[in-house]
């Protein structure tokens, strides 16, 4: 097996103390590239089963692989061809509408579909009496009702098909619903008081998604009050006590909503045998497991499609209440319902961002030592649970003693969902502005104190890259120090991911005679590119170009693939594509021995040629040689392996900087640019990388100054759900953005690639806007979105702001 | 919405409006007796007022398919269509295609259910997405807020029109050069805001592009990648300003 050709370092002692003991049968010990290149950079052996293929080089060192070839399917993307979810048109398609609840909180006293059956045109309707989402009662018998309890405006009631989609929206106006209406309360402060009307009538749980979030089970709950969820390490009150400085504030975020500019939603053709499902999801495998065990139909009875997918940020698992739906009309009705939520749908029913409410208490010595940090957090996920933000408090920085109480506040309105990152947009806006504010009283500067704390080699290296930059230098290091209106400020933040393996993930490799290669798994590609990462490492393998390889993913008739949350599509299943592609090189070899007059052994395929180690022959190209295979096809299917290390423990992060401009008259702040150092194992396509990260700083600066989902008090109603109301950065908003991508090898799989979707800057977005504005003005602000009205409130409370 | 309206709640101080503690006496159908007399020209007359929107709504079964024979009829020397389905042309991709369509059909639906165009994609059905753009002649509209009908006799072009002879348009070229997309679903919406600019001005400033696309709503942060693109489309140079995008 081969190794690399690595510069080999004097601390490579992790290396050397692996060396001494002797691999297992089946296993053998492999030098691996470990580090950052220019900064860390050094050798490590890892003990690997044998059939692993050989090590891959840094980056540098390859061809397709860790380069950028353009997106695979960007020119379906950019003509129309890529047919997504909400494009799927099949013969005989109905169309399917949702009724859905106009009022917060009401049991459901009849529902009378006579006047839309009879509707020309409607095909079917469904009344729902097992709804998905949302916490549930642990004990039902609390409230008794043969429908679902109504527990938020634009809950899902029943639906209706029609042939055509005005003829099932007129339809569904005529389905009459009485609701014995109860009291509710959709403000997260008044549902915590004792009075307030409860939004369960006892403890309810939810559990979470594949892309997280959910909330602790096994909680207490008083009134709405789902929690806390105590964690604790050591003894935080001996950690304030021995603390020389002391800061405590409080901070609040508002919710968010995900708003996938594809909504969700799926078509759903039943047939006796077979229900075939095309879903917008992050996960095909969710999908299907969930619709077999809802419908009791054998998972092999179940095919999910996902071909294009426009986008989902943490909120498309499983089939939910359109797909449940949707596939019950097609059995009704024996004909394919399509059921897209339209955009009012998707901002109330299917996920958003919890809010929060964190108080955040950090002690810490003299020589910057952190002694205590203690998170008592609230905040609300609507009728679900999953507001915990305990994070970055948790995960970012070494302290001798940690205390967090996590709680989730029931309100009525729809429950919350996975989002991108979940909780740690939050967590960080409070504590890194908390850091910050005690360097202050440290007097030690943002970068010097993270230092001391933090001890993750790869940040360091991430800091270093900041210190030296442009922009940071540029940083008046005194707050305030503008004289005029508008005030300029740079601060920073970091951000923490963690490193997760799905082992659902598989692919299949097939070698053709013609010399056409195609990879299959199940996968879906949500927008991150994992078609295009898929195809560069069969072409890295066969030394085909990537646009020459065949991708077909996001199909349950393929291999199973990931579901693609929490950043673990790339880690998960790049290498079990890459193992699938080297064991099918092998077959290959196998195949095409004979007709070149030699042995497999003798044979190796490299840079898309076929040469023989005993020089039997002159090398032949790849396509050449494949004509002479004694099969017309061979193949190989490979499945995610542990990781080569499973006890090393890696995070993912960055330190992202931001420059902004405050008008103090109009309360405005200008997000000048970006300054975004990120890590994520290897890179295997840094310009889709780099591409999120873009997007992750877009998505945080639009939470930290724009987002914000409004509930009117008096009636319950969501006043904003659109995107009209419902403000989201637009062009116009977009800061310059400079990202710079730091390699950073684990020596953990074949590929030793990583996820980027949650550390891409959502995290720390806010808390670096949220620092700058401390830069620029002297000021702490405190709330999530700072508009013109926040930030003025902020300013006109500051008691020291005089130079202006 | 449907169905009845759900009454303030008693205990919360901030409410003013009347308390019933009768569901169907606040029931939408009771308090709207005038929507039966609300007619479809009367609504498109009003239409963007926010009551009559909803008026709409309440209405909707009014203009039943039993009026559908009567498609046209003059009435103050306005020709009215509808509500039945009408024999329409429109001109799309340089092809021209017969519809029978409803008049009340907008362009996106013509387009995408009609005529399985579904390269123009639908995201928020009112307008500050942009996801729907195409052009008519050379104007970028969103068309989940045209008309079909009023499409009659312009030339209409969708993202499956923009190639030329199996060529890339410029636009869509530097896209996938520069990468500017990753889900895609607000791509064909940019790249045919960004082709209509560049009709219009060939060398744009980024201001310009960023002015362009300020009502093309992306939600996966593709915009610096995309004003890259379209400034490389239009041979300016954005090196300066979009570096390290």
């Amino acid at each position: 097996m081969a190794t690399t050709k690595l510069p080999s370092s004097a601390d490579a002692l992790l290396g050397a103390a692996a060396d001494a003991a002797k691999p297992p049968a089946g296993m053998e010990t492999v030098t691996m590239p470990y580090g950052v290149p220019g900064y860390t950079l050094h050798d490590v052996q890892r003990q690997v089963p044998t059939t692993e293929p050989p090590v891959l080089p840094v980056n540098a060192d390859l061809e397709y692989i860790g380069k950028s070839p353009k997106r695979w399917d960007a020119h379906a993307k950019v003509s129309g061809s890529g047919r997504y979810t909400a494009d799927i048109q099949l013969p005989g398609m109905l169309y399917a509408k949702f009724v859905s609840s106009n009022v917060p909180h009401a049991k459901v006293v009849s529902i009378d579909t006579s006047a839309a059956e009879k509707v020309p045109g409607v095909k079917g309707v469904f009344v729902i009496e097992n709804l998905l989402g949302g916490a549930r009662l642990l004990n039902p018998s609390l409230e008794v009702s043969k429908y679902p309890i109504v527990r938020y405006a634009g809950q899902p009631i029943a639906a209706v098909a029609a042939t055509q989609p005005h003829i099932a929206e007129e339809a569904a106006l005529l389905v009459k619903v009485q609701y014995d209406a109860k009291p509710f309360v959709v403000d997260m402060e008044m549902a915590r008081q004792s009075d307030a009307p409860p939004v369960f009538p006892g403890p309810a749980n939810q559990g979470g998604s594949a892309g997280g979030g959910g909330g602790a089970r096994n909680v207490p709950q008083t009134g709405n009050i789902h929690g806390p969820a105590v964690h604790k390490r050591g003894d935080v009150e001996q950690g304030f006590k021995d603390a020389d400085f002391i800061v405590e504030s409080k901070y609040t975020t508002q919710v968010q909503v995900h708003n996938a500019l594809e909504t969700h939603g799926v078509v759903a053709d039943w047939k006796p045998d077979l229900l075939t499902v095309w879903a917008s999801t992050q996960g095909t495998a969710s999908v299907r497991e969930e619709l077999a065990s809802f419908f009791k139909l054998p998972k092999s009875q179940v095919r999910v499609i996902t071909e294009f997918m426009g986008g989902g940020f943490g909120a498309k698992f499983g089939p939910g209440n359109p797909g449940v739906v949707a596939a019950a009309l097609s059995k009704q009705t024996g004909a394919p319902v399509r059921l897209m939520l339209d955009r009012k749908e998707e901002q109330l029913s299917v996920g958003n961002r919890p809010s929060s409410d964190q108080t955040l208490k950090i002690g810490a010595k003299k020589d910057g030592t952190l002694t205590a940090i203690q998170l008592i957090s609230f905040g609300t996920a609507g009728c679900g649970t999953g507001a915990g933000c305990a994070g970055p408090a948790t995960n970012l920085y070494q302290s001798a003693s940690l205390h967090t109480e996590e709680n989730d506040v029931f309100i009525n309105a729809g429950p919350a969902a996975a989002f991108r990152a979940p909780g740690h947009p939050q967590g960080a806006f409070a504590l890194e502005q908390t850091i910050d504010e005690l360097a202050e009283k440290l007097n030690m500067q943002p970068l010097e104190f993270r230092d001391k704390i933090d001890t993750n080699p790869v940040r360091r290296v991430e800091r270093q890259i900041v210190r030296e930059s442009a922009l940071w230098k540029s940083r008046n290091p005194v707050p305030n120090a503008d004289r005029g209106p508008i005030k300029r400020g740079v601060g920073l933040s970091q951000s923490v991911w963690y490193r997760h393996i799905v082992m659902d993930s598989a692919a299949e490799v097939r070698v053709h005679r013609d010399g056409s290669v195609e990879v299959l798994s199940a996968v879906q590609d949500i927008g991150t590119g994992i078609k295009t990462v898929m195809a560069q490492i069969l072409a890295e393998q066969f030394g085909v170009p990537p646009q020459q390889v065949s991708v077909k993913i996001g199909d349950t008739n393929y291999p199973v693939g990931p579901n693609s949350g929490g950043s673990v599509t790339t880690a998960s299943l790049t290498p079990a594509v890459r193992d699938a592609a080297w064991q099918a090189a092998q077959k290959f070899l196998v195949s095409v021995a004979p007709a070149l007059g030699t042995t497999p052994d003798d044979l190796v395929l490299t840079k898309g040629e076929v040469h023989s180690k005993s020089g039997h022959m002159q090398p032949i190209s790849f396509r050449r040689a494949a004509a002479k295979m004694d099969t017309s096809e061979v193949s190989a299917q490979a499945r995610r392996i542990p990781d080569y290390d499973p006890k090393h423990y890696d995070t993912y992060g960055g330190v992202d900087v931001a420059e902004i401009e405050v008008d103090t008259e109009m309360g405005i702040i200008h997000v000048k640019q970006f300054f975004a150092v990120h890590d994520c194992g290897r890179p295997m396509n840094p310009s889709q990388v780099i591409n999120q990260i873009n997007g992750g700083l877009i998505q945080g600066t639009s939470f930290a100054l724009y987002e914000n989902r409004l509930i009117d008090p008096t009636y319950g109603l969501m006043v904003n759900a659109n995107l009209d109301l419902y403000k989201i950065a637009g062009a116009r908003d977009i800061p310059k953005l400079h990202v710079q991508l730091v390699e950073s090898y684990i020596a953990q799989s074949s590929t030793d690639a990583s996820g980027i979707g949650e550390a891409a800057g959502i995290i720390s977005a806010a808390a670096a806007i949220g620092n700058a504005f401390y830069n620029a003005t002297g000021v702490r602000i405190r709330s999530t979105p700072m508009t013109p009205s926040v930030v003025l409130e902020t300013l006109s409370k500051a008691p020291q702001r005089s130079n202006a | 919405m449907s169905g009845p309206k759900f009454p303030p709640q008693p205990n919360d101080p901030s409410s003013s409006t009347p308390q019933s503690s009768d569901p169907a006496e606040t029931s939408q159908a009771k308090e709207r007796p005038a929507a039966k007399g609300i007619t479809r020209r009367g609504f498109l007359k009003g239409a963007g007022v926010a009551a009559a929107g909803t008026a709409l709504l309440e209405g909707a079964q009014v203009f039943t398919r039993e009026a559908a024979a009567a498609t046209r009829r003059e009435h103050d020397g306005v020709k009215e269509f509808g509500p039945g389905a009408v024999p329409v042309a429109l001109q799309v991709n340089g092809k021209e295609y017969t519809l029978q369509i409803e008049p009340r059909t907008t362009l996106a639906d013509a387009l995408r259910v009609h005529m399985g165009l579904t390269g123009t994609k639908v995201v928020c059905d009112r307008g500050p997405c942009s996801g729907c753009t195409v052009l008519m002649d050379d104007m970028p509209v969103n068309s989940c807020m045209t008309l079909a009908m009023d499409a009659i006799g312009h030339r209409v072009t969708t993202i499956e029109g923009l190639q030329s002879e199996g060529e890339l348009h410029p636009v869509q070229a530097a896209f996938v050069k520069h990468d500017a997309m990753q889900c895609g679903f607000c791509t064909p919406g940019m790249v045919m805001t960004c082709s209509a600019l560049l009709k219009k001005n060939s060398h744009p400033t980024e201001d310009d592009v960023r002015q362009a696309t300020a009502g093309n709503l992306c939600r996966c942060g593709t915009y610096p990648r995309i004003f890259a693109a379209t400034l490389e489309a239009a041979g300016v140079s954005g090196k300066e300003s979009i570096r390290n995008a």
